[in-house]
């Protein structure tokens, strides 16, 4: 029994004249969604600080013996690490690096593992080796594999930005070849295909745009992910080279410290987990309001 | 039965596969000379060539492959460069803190999670799905090392409750000083997988509580906390089971940072050390010897569902 | 109301009398009650059905009575529900457990949902007993057995211990039957607890409901939308529109002089079982025909054999232009099977499919797609065969493009075609969640014959419908075979819909067809025992409906 009792009713006025629900569209629901405007407004006021703020600060990387671990206060907003540079300023800067990894590896991830998914789902022949090759690919620890690829090839920016993404690509494509595999049994695609329809068509027409809510969702969980992997990757001293100040590095650095001067390890750390809080607030209330079913079991 | 399990085994073995192939092509396919970056900056020529000797590199590719699966086959996982240990040795004295940390992990997060998502979704939409959901969010976002510093700071350095850092073994030192000293590395790596399973737990239950036969249990007169036990919970645990054992990919590199910050001294540290020492044939070891336990515990994980589900059958 | 008063008469206070009750909607719901003062009763061993289509109020009636709505969303707020003369709206979520279960019971319609899949059915029946009564393990199994043999449920002692996905559809209706009497309970509500089920299945659930009834005297609520039903089992009747009571009162009576218009329409569609007198097709074209069609299912496996599931086997069929050839069974008969094949969304494992003389039947996807356009097909699920993300004119117009015809001609084919199936042009920029389930199928029918098709399949098309839009989606399907002098496979599992459209029949039983021919001829004379079973299994099949 549906509560909403709009369906066929009688004679005469049922059948004929289009009857028209307005239903709010997607877009109107999610910005009436307090995660996706919580979630939403953090996320550009970091963007900001990361765009304007580098501008304003001090150099990052300017040394100042003489002013070395100095406690928060009006010299230093969030004091100075052990070779007397800015943490503030520090922080502000590796906002960049932060957002610039989380969106490549996203972008990357989505892409590569859309075109994956989309030929296991609808090619019989190259489901079963891709899906073994996902599976062999997810055994592996995501953590692990990054520093070895990391170790092998030379730290820089792209490195990272590959070696944090390989390991998210296996559930893009299990999330986007799971939605091919359910939406190719729905009738209207069997309709298409009874239509003569070709194959190409039917991909781009009728199966991709279902991905595209579940693959909005999954970006944003992915560039948080990829987000919090770079910070680690950067406090094992395995990340981004030690010269860029990103957050993962500036606590690198604050760990042989801690006892004395822990303020370099929290303010990059709370930096870090809001600008994480906010993609993953932003990836609930899509997930909330686009509803891919799917995205939800996996 | 026992052809079912047969096959569910056989079928791991491409999976093995594909981790063994991937991982002897890493080093063969990296860009530039592995061997130079291994080596390091101050590394001479002669160092390079030592070091491309002695991962093999200089043969032919497909010998190289037919050697070092030869050798796979029989546990051989390679010879660190530097201490001439071999790899498996390494791990057989480090394993020890690392299976202990991630029993206590596990267990401690069942303990937490699945209550805490259970009675998230039955009061769907309320205060208390609300708080569980915000709790949940955050234990994703703040990183593991972050947590742990806080936590050591708080309970350690200001209040004196905890020990800082360290392990001590159940075995030997007794099972009080483990318990202090495994407490808050625990909590630490717990916190993100209490997040991931409460949410899968959540939306789980949410999913079946919709189920007609829910329905019927509470047609029958049956109280709440027994349909939520005996009908929701039952048909729940497939999809829980199995979230617990893929984040264990997560884990392991949550126990790598775990270890690090609490100086403990098993696997995870090996891993640290060995980045820092640039020893690849023990990053390499390791990633090989934490993928197989992945698919086995997988493996036995998909052959329990037939405890959980009467329809899967044998 | 004149049933209330001969209750009273006779002095015996009914099971459940419900007095003015109305259920509020959410705000946001397109109507501001669920069911707007209600009333109606149910004696002691009486079968009283409610009768509606889809939205008319009848199972939340039925959940209100369980107390099972959900509270925020539904809530009464008017009148009274009296249960043997306590009123259920005034108890507490505790009082609602002790008497749900005890005095009244409800089964589902979907027995396979409805029964926990991870619990043996023994198990299942004896929660009922463990949850009200003290009594021990071996006394709850001994009644379990008790009341699985009162339904008739075949060897209990080892069906009990079978889970549900080991039991067919008909036995997990007992079970569930079982599990509602086990206490005895005054008030048994059934909310369409034969719609899932095959038709000889859903006879022997109605026989059995009709039997216990009068052995242990329940008074019994009984949902549904099927007027052959309710011929078959109710004392009353009760028929809902809208939330609202339109009519109520004797079966007999109701089912032979209904007195609001909306009863006398509702009657009206049901389709009857006498196939009306239909011309006989002069054509002789053959459109569509099939030669041994076979189509087996093989699930390999190498540690055992694999098992092979024979679908449908050696299917012979014909369809002249201008021809409707009816297709029925049951679940699991094969006949959506032969469809599929025909289409060529599944590939025949053996056999022809020859369209206008060409055989098909082995042909390549690109090979195929020239004859593409000669066969078109009608889809059961309305909310499913449209693409939610397009507007309807897009899928119209995607076929006909396809094949070379520029957008701005297929366009006006389409508007064309909207005429023809009853819809305003205007529709063409809209979207399918913007039209009811009648009006989709009626898009569907125009899609298809975009394509200027000789042959169309309608695979169970009016099945999801409610019955006075089936009549009319089902005029429509007439009218355009007509019109466009069309091959049509009307495939089935409704006896009565396939009397009123097929010029000619073909019943089918596990992938074989076990009899065609005339429809009148088969209908009056069945030759194969599967069919008279089937036609014997017709509920309501001695009153008379429709408008003939």
């Amino acid at each position: 029994m549906s509560i909403n009792a709009n369906q066929d009713m009688l004679p005469s006025a049922d059948d004929t004249a289009a009857m028209v629900r307005d239903d709010p569209s997607v877009f109107v629901l999610a910005l009436r969604h307090p995660s996706i405007i919580i979630g939403g407004v953090l996320l550009i006021v970091i963007v900001l600080i990361a765009m304007i703020g580098p501008l304003l600060t001090n150099d990052p990387i300017a040394l100042n013996p003489i002013n070395r671990l100095k406690a928060p206060g009006d010299f230093a907003w969030f004091g100075t690490d052990y070779l007397g540079r800015d943490v503030f300023a520090r922080v502000i800067h590796g906002a960049r690096v932060s957002l610039v990894v989380g969106l490549a590896v996203s972008a990357c991830a989505i892409s590569v593992g859309l075109v994956t998914g989309l030929l296991a789902g609808y090619i019989r022949v190259l489901d079963a080796i891709i899906m073994r090759v996902m599976d062999g690919l997810m055994a592996i620890p995501g953590i692990l594999l990054a520093i070895a690829l990391i170790s092998l090839s030379g730290a820089t920016l792209f490195t990272v930005v590959i070696a944090i993404m390989i390991p998210e690509i296996p559930r893009v494509v299990r999330l986007v070849r799971a939605v091919v595999l359910s939406v190719r049994e729905e009738p209207y695609v069997e309709a298409a295909i009874a239509a003569g329809t070709k194959l190409p068509l039917i991909l781009i027409r009728h199966i991709l745009p279902n991905t595209i809510a579940p693959m909005i969702v999954q970006a944003t969980y992915i560039c948080a992910s990829a987000m919090l992997t770079e910070a680690i990757l950067g406090f094992l001293g395995a990340g981004i080279p030690p010269e860029i100040p990103s957050w993962g590095n500036i606590m690198a650095e604050g760990r042989t410290y801690f006892q004395i001067t822990p303020w370099i390890i929290f303010y990059p750390g709370i930096a870090l987990a809001v600008t994480v809080l906010a993609v993953n607030t932003l990836g609930d209330g899509l997930r909330d309001t686009l509803d891919p079913r799917i995205a939800r079991k996996m | 039965m026992l052809g079912y399990v047969l096959k569910r085994i056989a079928a791991t073995v491409p999976v093995m596969g594909v981790v063994a192939l991937f991982v002897f092509l890493m080093i063969r396919l990296a860009p530039g000379d592995p061997a130079a970056v291994i080596a390091g900056d101050y590394a001479t020529a002669e160092d390079v060539m030592r070091i491309r000797e002695q991962l093999g590199l200089n043969e032919p590719i497909i010998v190289q492959f037919t050697k070092w699966v030869g050798a796979l086959v029989q546990g051989d996982l390679g010879e660190a460069i530097f201490s001439n240990k071999s790899v498996a040795e390494l791990i057989g004295q480090r394993i020890g803190p690392t299976v202990m940390l991630t029993l206590t992990t596990i267990i401690f997060t069942i303990l937490v999670a699945v209550p805490l998502g259970t009675l998230a979704a039955w009061r769907a939409g309320t205060f208390i799905d609300r708080a569980v959901m915000m709790f949940s969010v955050g234990g994703f976002s703040v990183p593991v090392f972050v947590l742990g510093y806080i936590l050591i700071y708080i309970l350690s350095i200001q209040l004196k409750w905890l020990p800082v850092q360290g392990y001590r073994s159940m075995f030997e030192h007794g099972l009080w000083p483990f318990l202090r000293h495994i407490t808050l590395p625990t909590v630490t790596l717990s916190v993100i997988f209490i997040a991931l399973i409460a949410r899968m737990t959540r939306a789980s239950v949410i999913e079946v509580l919709q189920e007609d036969y829910v329905r019927t249990a509470r047609a029958k007169g049956q109280s709440e906390f027994k349909v939520l036990l005996r009908h929701a919970l039952r048909n729940a645990a497939v999809p829980i089971v199995t979230v617990i054992g893929l984040s264990l990919a997560l884990l392991i590199g949550g126990v790598v940072v775990t270890e690090s910050v609490y100086n403990i001294p098993g696997l995870g540290r090996l891993v640290l050390d060995a980045v820092l020492a640039r020893d690849y044939p023990i990053i390499q070891g390791l990633i090989l010897f934490f993928s197989f336990v992945y698919i086995l515990i997988n493996l036995l994980i998909d052959l329990s569902y037939t405890l959980f589900d009467p329809r899967i059958r044998y | 109301m004149a049933a209330r008063k001969k209750a009273n008469d006779n002095q015996v206070l009914p099971v459940l009398d419900i007095q003015g009750l109305t259920v509020s909607l959410p705000d946001d719901a397109d109507r501001p009650f669920a069911i707007e003062n209600v009333e109606f009763n149910v004696g002691r061993g009486e079968i009283v059905c409610v009768v509606g289509e889809s939205g008319s109020g009848k199972s939340v009636t039925a959940h209100t009575v369980m107390g099972l709505n959900p509270k925020k969303q539904l809530k009464p707020v008017a009148g009274k529900v009296l249960l043997e003369g306590e009123d259920l709206l005034v108890k507490t979520d505790a009082e609602m457990r002790q008497l749900r279960g005890e005095r009244m019971a409800m089964i589902f319609q979907e027995p396979m949902t409805a029964l926990n899949p991870v619990m043996k059915v023994g198990d299942q029946i004896a929660e009922m007993l463990e949850i009200h009564t003290d009594m021990s393990a071996s006394e709850r199994a001994a009644r379990v057995l008790d009341v699985m043999r009162d339904v008739k449920l075949p060897d209990a002692e080892q069906m009990m211990h079978s889970y549900p996905h080991q039991l067919s559809g008909g036995q997990r209706q007992r079970i569930m039957i079982a599990m509602a009497l086990s206490l005895e309970p005054g008030l048994l509500i059934a909310d369409e607890p034969t719609t899932a089920l095959d038709v000889t299945t859903q006879a022997q659930i109605l026989d059995l409901i009709k039997d216990i009834q009068a052995s242990h005297g329940t008074g019994v609520m009984f949902i549904t939308h099927d007027f052959g039903v309710v011929a078959e089992i109710a004392d009353r009747v009760v028929v809902m529109q809208h939330g609202r009571i339109v009519e109520q009162g004797d079966a007999k009576q109701v089912l032979t002089k209904p007195k609001h218009p909306y009863t006398r329409m509702l009657m009206a569609s049901v389709p009857s079982l006498t196939p009306p007198k239909r011309k006989p097709v002069k054509s002789s074209t053959v459109a569509l025909e099939t030669h041994n069609l076979d189509k087996t299912y093989f699930s390999s496996g190498w540690l055992r054999a694999g098992r092979t599931v024979k679908a449908a086997q050696q299917v012979d069929l014909h369809v002249h232009r201008g021809e409707t050839l009816g297709v029925v069974g049951e679940s699991g008969s094969g006949k959506s099977t032969v469809a599929r094949c025909i289409v060529r969304l599944i590939d025949p494992t053996g056999g022809e499919v020859l369209i206008d003389g060409k055989n098909i039947a082995g042909l390549s996807a690109n090979a195929m797609r020239p004859y593409r356009r000669d066969v078109q097909i009608v889809f059961q699920d309305p909310y499913r065969s449209l693409n939610p993300r397009r507007t309807v004119g897009q899928s119209i117009v995607e076929g006909p493009m396809n094949f070379g015809l520029s957008e701005a001609d297929a366009l006006e084919r389409a508007r064309e075609l909207m005429r023809v199936v009853g819809l305003q042009p205007e529709a063409l920029e809209r979207f399918p969640h913007q039209f009811s389930g009648g009006q989709r199928q009626r898009i569907c029918i125009a899609r298809a014959l975009a394509m200027e098709p000789t042959v169309l399949i309608a695979d169970e098309a009016v099945s999801a419908l409610d019955v006075s839009v089936q009549a009319q989606v089902l005029e429509l399907l007439d009218d355009v075979r007509k019109k466009f002098d069309l091959a049509m496979l009307f495939i089935t599992h409704d006896l009565r819909v396939a009397a009123q459209i097929c010029d000619r029949i073909m019943v089918m039983q596990h992938g074989i067809v076990v009899e065609q021919g005339i429809t009148a001829q088969v209908y009056a004379k069945p030759d194969h025992p599967y069919t008279r079973e089937l036609l014997a299994a017709a509920p309501g099949r001695h009153a008379q409906f429709g408008a003939g």
